[in-house]
């Protein structure tokens, strides 16, 4: 016997992105049902390097960062759990004037986003940070923004969710996705078949499957950062630590353990990664040129995940443009996390109001010249 | 012959030892992975070189024989084999494997690979296992062979499993003085497997002749009890336990030593990508392998308790299997009489394992009896209750997610230690059986690695950081 379930608004992928409309939806009071799977949170929103940061983001991201933003500060409330997410700081590093002024031309250029974005340098820069030594010339430390752990706070968004009386069915992969008049209809095996009048594609690396049954497309491809954590170290690091131009960047955790990323793993199938051998010692060497105090740390894990990445780097958020009433929200090119939330309020606004004042042009799914 | 690259095996044990030398008389020469600073695994573990005076028959007692013949197999292949002491692999990707020794890595391609990782304790907690004093019983053992001291002056052996009485028969015979032995299997229980253990008198005899030599000498051995804490401030002064009524008992002793069966080593065989299936008899996700040790991937292979737990005589046979499988799968004409005998023992051996585990049945209530606040990842410090917490509330329905909530497994030991207890705990609070959890993955590195000493030499030079060192 097919279960049937008829509701507003289906949701297919319950990362951040979708654990968040799913959640935003409900307080609006929308019947919602959401399709994940795996676990909630369990891929690239679980996973990932659990950086909670604005600074660095394209402009044409900020409008939604900046929401995330204040969705992160109310998270006890939303979520009733603190996710073990601090607002410590980010600061991105300049290991040469050029890069500084890079920053400083950052700085510039969102002066207008309330970033609070403060360039640190010389004497003042390694009497704030000595742990850092004389890796850099100086920084950029945006002072609100910080970290959190995605492995909690992931699940948690569809948790909170399913508390206000969302329906979250996990371990339901999607087969079929198809419009009948004006209902969407997925079927997931034999097992289910929801009915709704709008569609959320927040299905991360997996959503083009999803798109591509409305005849849309994207050259989406999926990549699988590096990350490996030590053993606990005595606390030497209170930032969130990014370094212009890229490579290495890192967190030390309360429990003292150093999270660091960089460099790519490589996929065992569509659905699966593992952290490269070569890309972990680079990243080792890396981290331990950055931040000396790992000289003598071991590390204890690596891993990586399943993300979506489009060729600007830029997710794709909004409309549809073959579909009404389905929207898309993914390609977020390895970052996610921060911004997650805006969006998954975002979604909600769109399907219960028809439009948002966030600026989604920049994110139009048939921005890319047409795949030959 | 040749072959497309030499052989690997993982492991100097009785099953690595005895594979090597069945490939070296093929004419191959396999590069041989030991942990250890010398061949001989746990079980035929030789003490360091220099100094160390016991003699061998105090040191391995009845098994001096199998312990010499195994030490002896690998020195007369030594010049025949690509032996690498000191060294960890790390690190499995398909086709090469990742090692460590001395501080430098260095990636080594493979076209087979035999994978003879061992095993360690099982271990579930109680009150006050995380006491100085605590021991396992192979760490104990490890202590006495290896490090040629006992883990105390009085000490009690609790748990079960033939190594309870093994390890509790071998510091008696080292004149350390024994607080008990304490065994959570019920007299009648064991009583009954007696009968089926007379299929192999010679192991029967043994058990017997250590439980008689144990109270000959005045050790109390109490059957069906459960441990309720190891008591102390400081460190253990104290194992309190309950009999089979459920009368609380106190026996002083400055050390514990427990530990109830044995778990393989399996996380290379996953991170290869072997395909795993549930034991029943080991209670544990195991690499999945044919009658010769074929795992689910071509070239893989798979022999001794890393891959489900047989003891060091099996482990001898199924080298000496495997690498005939290997030489078969290579073209090579191998002994076929000689493959049915090992295939007949081996699965003599499998028969008689099942009554081991009817005389040495796993306590399965254990599990519920551990206190909220007992702590069972010790590593990060997580408690029992944090764990039943996330199974009763439903956010947690296998490890992997359990591990992510609470952190369990996610320490220095990443599961090795922990993960039979989690997996024990959460399958009781969900009510599942012990397959119905999952198993924890495997993540590189398989034990902790220095971040300092693991680059080869420098980047952007040949020959660099994990470039293939054959």
């Amino acid at each position: 016997m097919r279960e049937r379930i008829d509701c507003d608004v289906a949701i297919v992928g319950g990362g951040i992105v979708g654990g968040s409309a799913a959640l935003f939806l409900r307080q609006a009071g929308l019947s919602v049902t959401l399709l994940e799977r795996d676990w909630c949170g369990a891929k690239a929103s679980g996973v990932n390097f659990g950086g909670v940061r604005r600074q660095g983001r394209p402009l044409e991201q900020l409008p939604l960062s900046q929401r995330a933003h204040a969705i992160w500060g109310r998270l006890p409330e939303l979520l009733g759990t603190d996710v073990e997410y601090i607002r410590s700081g980010h600061l991105k590093l300049a290991r040469s004037d050029a890069d500084l002024d890079s920053l400083v031309a950052y700085r510039e250029r969102t002066g207008g986003f309330g970033l609070g974005l403060e360039i640190i340098a010389g004497e003042e820069f390694r009497q704030r940070w000595p742990a850092l030594g004389d890796r850099a010339v100086g920084g950029s430390l945006c002072p609100e923004d910080g970290h959190a752990n995605p492995r909690l706070v992931s699940p948690a968004f569809a948790r909170a969710a399913a508390a206000l009386g969302a329906d979250v069915r996990e371990q339901t992969p999607v087969d079929r996705v198809e419009k009948d008049g004006d209902r969407f209809v997925l079927l997931a095996g034999d097992a289910l078949e929801v009915r709704a009048r709008f569609l959320l594609n927040t299905a991360g690396a997996w959503s083009l499957r999803v798109a591509e049954a409305f005849g849309e497309t994207v050259p989406l491809e999926s990549l699988h950062p590096n990350m490996a954590v030590t053993e606990p170290l005595p606390r030497f690091l209170d930032v969130n630590i990014g370094v212009e131009g890229g490579g290495v960047y890192g967190r030390q955790v309360p429990r003292g353990n150093m999270v660091v990323g960089g460099g790519r793993g490589f996929a065992l199938d569509a659905d699966r990664a593992r952290p490269q051998r070569h890309a972990v010692m680079t990243l080792m060497q890396d981290a331990a040129e950055l931040f000396p105090q790992l000289r003598h740390a071991h590390v204890i894990r690596c891993w990586t995940g399943v993300e979506g990445y489009t060729p600007d780097r830029n997710p794709v958020i909004g409309p549809s443009r073959t579909t009404p009433g389905l929207f898309h929200a993914f390609g977020f090119s390895g970052a996610g996390f921060q911004i997650g939330p805006g969006v998954g309020q975002t979604l909600a606004e769109l399907v219960t109001t028809g439009t948002t004042a966030m600026p989604l042009e920049p994110f139009r799914i048939d921005r890319f010249p047409p795949i030959a | 012959m040749t072959a497309p690259l030499p052989p690997v095996i993982v492991g100097a044990g009785p099953a690595g030892i005895r594979a090597a030398e069945r490939l070296v008389a093929a004419g191959l020469r396999p590069v041989v992975i030991d942990e250890a600073a010398r061949w001989g695994g746990q079980i035929y573990r030789q003490p360091p070189d220099g100094g160390f005076t016991r003699p061998k028959k105090a040191l391995y007692g009845f098994e001096v024989g199998k312990a010499d013949a195994v030490h002896r197999a690998m020195a007369a292949i030594r010049d025949r084999v690509d032996y690498r002491p000191r060294t960890l692999a790390w690190n499995c990707e398909a086709g090469a494997i990742d090692l460590l020794c001395e501080g430098v890595s260095a990636t080594l391609p493979f076209s087979h690979l035999i994978l003879a990782t061992g095993a360690t304790d099982r271990v579930l907690p109680f009150p006050g296992w995380t006491l100085p004093g605590v021991f396992t019983l192979g760490g104990s053992q490890v202590a006495l062979k290896f490090q040629g001291c006992a883990v105390g002056r009085r000490v009690a052996f609790l748990g079960t499993g033939p190594l309870l009485y093994l390890v509790a028969y071998q510091y008696l015979k080292a004149g350390v003085e024994l607080a008990g032995v304490f065994d959570t299997t019920p007299f009648v229980v064991q009583a009954r497997a007696t009968a089926g253990m007379l299929r192999d008198p010679a192991t029967l005899a043994k058990g017997l002749l250590f439980v008689a030599m144990l109270r000959a000498h005045g050790v109390p051995v109490r059957n069906g009890i459960r441990p309720v804490r190891a008591a102390g401030t400081e460190r253990v002064e104290a194992l309190v336990w309950h009999d089979a009524g459920g009368r609380e008992h106190r026996t002083p002793c400055d050390a514990v030593a427990f530990g109830l069966g044995l778990r393989s080593e399996t996380q290379l065989a996953d991170l290869a990508g072997c395909r795993f299936r549930f034991d029943a008899a080991d209670r544990a996700w195991l690499p999945e392998r044919d009658a010769a040790g074929r795992s689910s991937v071509a070239g893989v292979y798979l022999a001794g308790d890393g891959s489900g737990i047989a003891g060091a005589d099996a482990a001898e046979l199924a080298g000496e299997r495997v690498a005939l499988a290997l030489l078969e799968d290579l073209g090579e004409v191998v002994d076929a009489a000689r493959m049915r005998e090992l295939d007949r023992r081996l699965s003599g051996i499998a028969a008689f394992r099942r009554t081991l585990d009817a005389a040495f049945p796993f306590p399965d209530d254990w599990a519920d009896s551990i206190a909220d606040d007992t702590m069972i990842c010790r590593c990060e410090g997580v408690t029992a209750g944090v764990l039943r917490d996330v199974a009763r509330n439903g956010q947690a329905r296998e490890l992997n997610r359990a591990k992510a909530l609470t952190r369990t497994g996610m320490g220095r030991c990443q599961g090795r230690m922990c993960g039979a207890t989690t997996a024990e705990l959460l399958s009781r609070a969900l009510g599942t059986g012990p397959d119905g959890v999952g198993r924890l993955r495997a993540q590189p590195p398989i034990k902790p690695l220095p971040i300092a000493t693991v680059i080869p030499s420098p980047r952007g030079e040949e020959g660099s950081a994990g470039r293939e060192v054959a």
